[in-house]
């Protein structure tokens, strides 16, 4: 069969007679629009990784202001990258490769107009509320219900967009692109819509609807499955895109995607209980996110070796093409963090890497190698491809390809290094069995660590610098073809329309989309219906003495959400030796019910606060808060000054309370009326006693509810041990 | 652990609809012809028509 006359069988034809090519053309300007938000987030969020990386070097550059510091900056940077860089990535790739796949424009030039204002608006609005301390405390899901619900509805747009797309194409063949394309789609909305369950208490300020030990788990099956299916799954659809299309030769093995495809959705979305190892999740909810684990690396790394291997007998045109040799860094990162994964999720690994900064060089190797060096790669190859013109410096981008990765070098050898020696000191005990370091000793001797971490970032974002002017020069030299004519034959009509036909025609005629949709639509409501008995039967106590916080220490705790201290500290001991002697009694499941959101955190830069309450008094508190390094010498912690000017809300506590009671916390009926009143007698307690310590202290403030906070935690479990003791 | 049910439930669900279409795509024939679909992306430019629509 010669290549015509197959390809018109392909599309349904077989007489060569019949047909007439339609034209059309392909919208360029939104992939153009997409490229430059790709880039000017890019730069931004690596910005705020590199202040927020200097911070834990030079405390100062903190600067004493709320909006500036470390734990507002970095959920900024997070969020920056992965939803702006890594999001408009995905979004630039997908518009130029879902409509040369699917043969077809884009199905609605307003909806991706609107998709691409709407995700450019949710982005300045996440910058603006994190900054302003909006958030819900969720690690990469910090943005506030009002952003949430507006993140659902662009997401929405996407979908409608892409699957009007792929149900005008005019290539019968969906090719495996497109595959990932479509299960980053319905999971990334499933994972938001389940994990962004909130009671608002007010016009943008909410409480988790899962409490505790319920609240990290759904968090973490998120955040997984985040890195999964926002980070992996795209990502993966544009290397099987880009990388044949910039080798110009066919994927190594078309099988090998089609099984991996299936292999890895199957798999992924159960590994997320690897994030909670020797917490307080059931064990055999950890071995489930182990088994699993292990078993995603036969599906990685079949991505990591079909890219690979697509570059068989070129591997001359690497040396030449620029293109090349950032998508083979990159695929290269992406085999070494999906090998690392499974590895970091067997359980005795993982209780020396968790909460250490080995869990930062593992991410960065993905976030900078794999998701940073394809988007690189994706640009130099894009950018002149619809500017009609060549890539104004290839030996500019040769010094980026070198700059990144050495800085992605520089960054990930110094934190797997960091990470190693925090933990092996956090776990070493002297020959009389007592610990050997103070907390303080391991953090003073990252300093080195964390300054060569920093230099590789500045090398990194050098490298994104140079691009930018690069891809700037190349805009200029050349004209954008907004809208690139293209031609392909119709697909072969299916049915024969007759008359006027009812609305919902069209889906029935598409069994799957139909299925589809409906399950979401069943999924979606079956589940709000059914959350609120679910969670709120959870949350009565299994140990009797863990009771409600109070007023004052519920608005402490806001505020500890709020300036994003569990970005450092975790709540959570594990149940190991080394933990218990530094920390005390291990952490249980019940102590966590009252916790709308949990803040179990997952990285140690500062110690463990679980069982914080009580070891101090108030006025170390209260200083240290003031000047962290007053009290500890040494310490890279910022200082909370404005906590010491800020009046504690009032005004909003009787919304918060009733939004915990509507989340089935118990206080009494009407509690919310003379919740104040407790507020301020609580308040006087604590000012009383730092005025004992000489310390004269306004009880309206800030601080105060923090120290009422801090004061609390983990004492619950003590009063216990006292009551079981007397008896 | 009733937040279990809910992910379960949620997993479920998503693998399923990802199991309907898996199923839809070997009985369309999506995969009958490996070496076709490999090929035929990077001929997608080959059509061109230097014109610019405006």
């Amino acid at each position: 069969m010669s290549f015509t006359s197959r390809f018109l069988h392909d599309s349904g034809y077989d007489q060569p007679g019949d047909v007439v090519p339609d034209k059309f053309y392909y919208d360029n300007k939104i992939v153009k629009w997409f490229a430059y938000a790709t880039i000017l987030w890019g730069l931004v969020g690596m910005l705020a990784g590199l202040t927020i990386a200097f911070q834990l070097v030079y405390p100062q550059l903190n600067l004493g202001i709320a909006q500036t510091t470390f734990g507002r900056v970095r959920p900024v940077h997070t969020n920056a990258i992965i939803f702006a860089f890594v999001g408009n990535g995905i979004f630039m790739g997908v518009y130029y490769a879902l409509q040369r796949l699917c043969k077809a424009r884009m199905y609605s030039d307003f909806l991706s107009k609107l998709h691409f204002w709407g995700w450019q608006l949710i982005i300045v609005l996440a910058a603006v509320t994190l900054l302003s301390g909006y958030t819900t405390g969720k690690e990469y899901a910090e943005l506030e219900w009002p952003i949430d619900i507006l993140i659902t509805i662009i997401w929405v747009v996407f979908g409608i967009n892409m699957f009007g797309t792929i149900i005008k194409r005019r290539e019968r063949h969906l090719y495996v692109a497109i595959w990932f394309f479509i299960a980053t789609f319905v999971t990334v909305a499933m994972l938001h819509i389940v994990n962004s369950m909130e009671i608002p208490f007010s016009w943008i300020k909410s409480y988790s609807l899962y409490a505790g030990v319920q609240d990290a788990l759904v968090q973490w099956w998120y955040g997984h499955n985040a890195v999964a299916f926002f980070l992996t799954t795209p990502y993966l659809g544009l290397m099987y895109y880009f990388m044949p299309k910039a080798a110009n030769r066919p994927v190594y093995s078309y099988r090998l995607s089609i099984i991996h495809f299936w292999a890895l959705i199957f798999l992924y979305i159960w590994a997320g209980p690897h994030h909670l190892l020797y917490t307080a999740l059931p064990d055999w909810a950890q071995s489930l996110g182990t088994v699993f684990s292990i078993m995603l690396i036969a599906p990685s790394w079949g991505g990591m070796i079909n890219g690979l291997f697509t570059l068989r007998g070129a591997w001359d045109k690497v040396r030449e093409d620029v293109v090349l040799k950032f998508m083979v860094v990159a695929v290269t990162a992406y085999g070494m963090a999906t090998f690392e994964g499974p590895m970091l999720s067997i359980k005795s690994v993982n209780a020396i890497s968790h909460f250490t900064d080995w869990t930062i060089a593992h991410v960065h190797v993905g976030a900078l190698g794999w998701n940073g060096f394809l988007t690189f790669g994706i640009l130099y190859w894009l950018i002149p491809r619809i500017f009609g013109v060549k890539l104004f410096s290839q030996k500019l981008a040769n010094w980026h390809f070198w700059i990144g990765t050495l800085g992605i070098v520089f960054y990930a050898v110094p934190m797997y290094w960091a990470g190693f020696m925090q933990s092996f000191m956090w776990k070493e005990f002297t020959p009389e069995g007592q610990l050997k370091y103070q907390f303080l000793e391991t953090v003073k001797v990252m300093r080195p660590f964390y300054l060569t971490r920093a230099i590789g970032g500045v090398l990194y974002l050098s490298g994104a610098i140079m691009m930018t002017y690069n891809l700037i020069k190349t805009v200029r030299s050349g004209k954008a073809i907004n809208d690139e004519a293209a031609e392909a034959l119709p697909l072969a009509k299916v049915y024969v329309p007759h008359g006027s036909q009812h609305w919902h025609r069209w889906i029935e005629r598409r069994p799957m989309q139909m299925l589809v949709l409906s399950l979401v639509v069943v999924a979606i409501g079956g589940l709000i219906e059914m959350l609120p008995t679910f969670m709120i039967k959870s949350n009565i106590p299994t140990i009797s003495s863990v009771k409600p916080y109070t007023p004052l220490e519920l608005q402490g705790r806001d505020i500890y959400v709020r300036e994003g201290c569990y970005l450092c500290h975790s709540q959570m001991i594990r149940p190991f030796r080394s933990e218990v002697a530094r920390y005390g009694e291990y952490s249980k499941a019940g102590e966590f019910v009252y916790d709308h959101p949990f803040q179990w955190g997952s990285k140690r830069t500062g110690p463990d606060l679980a069982r914080i309450g009580g070891k101090y008094p108030d006025s170390w508190h209260f200083n240290h808060m003031y000047e962290p390094s007053s009290m500890s010498p040494g310490s890279i912690m910022p200082n909370y000054v404005w906590l010491f000017d800020n009046d504690i809300d009032t005004a909003i506590t009787p919304a918060k309370i009733r939004a915990m009671q509507k989340l089935g916390v118990p206080y009494a009926e009407g509690f919310d009326k003379t919740a104040n009143d407790d507020l301020r007698k609580q308040a006087l307690e604590i000012a009383g006693r730092l005025n004992k310590d000489n310390i004269k202290a306004n009880n309206n403030k800030e601080i105060i509810a923090l120290i009422a906070y801090l004061q609390r935690m983990g004492t619950d479990i003590k009063l216990e041990h006292k009551i079981v003791a007397t008896n | 652990m009733s937040a279990l049910f809910l992910l379960v439930i949620a997993s479920i669900l998503v693998a399923a609809a990802f199991l309907i279409a898996f199923i839809w795509s070997v009985k369309t024939n999506q995969y009958e012809d490996e070496k076709g679909a490999a090929m035929r992306i990077l001929y997608d430019d080959s059509i061109k028509i230097k014109q610019v629509k405006n």
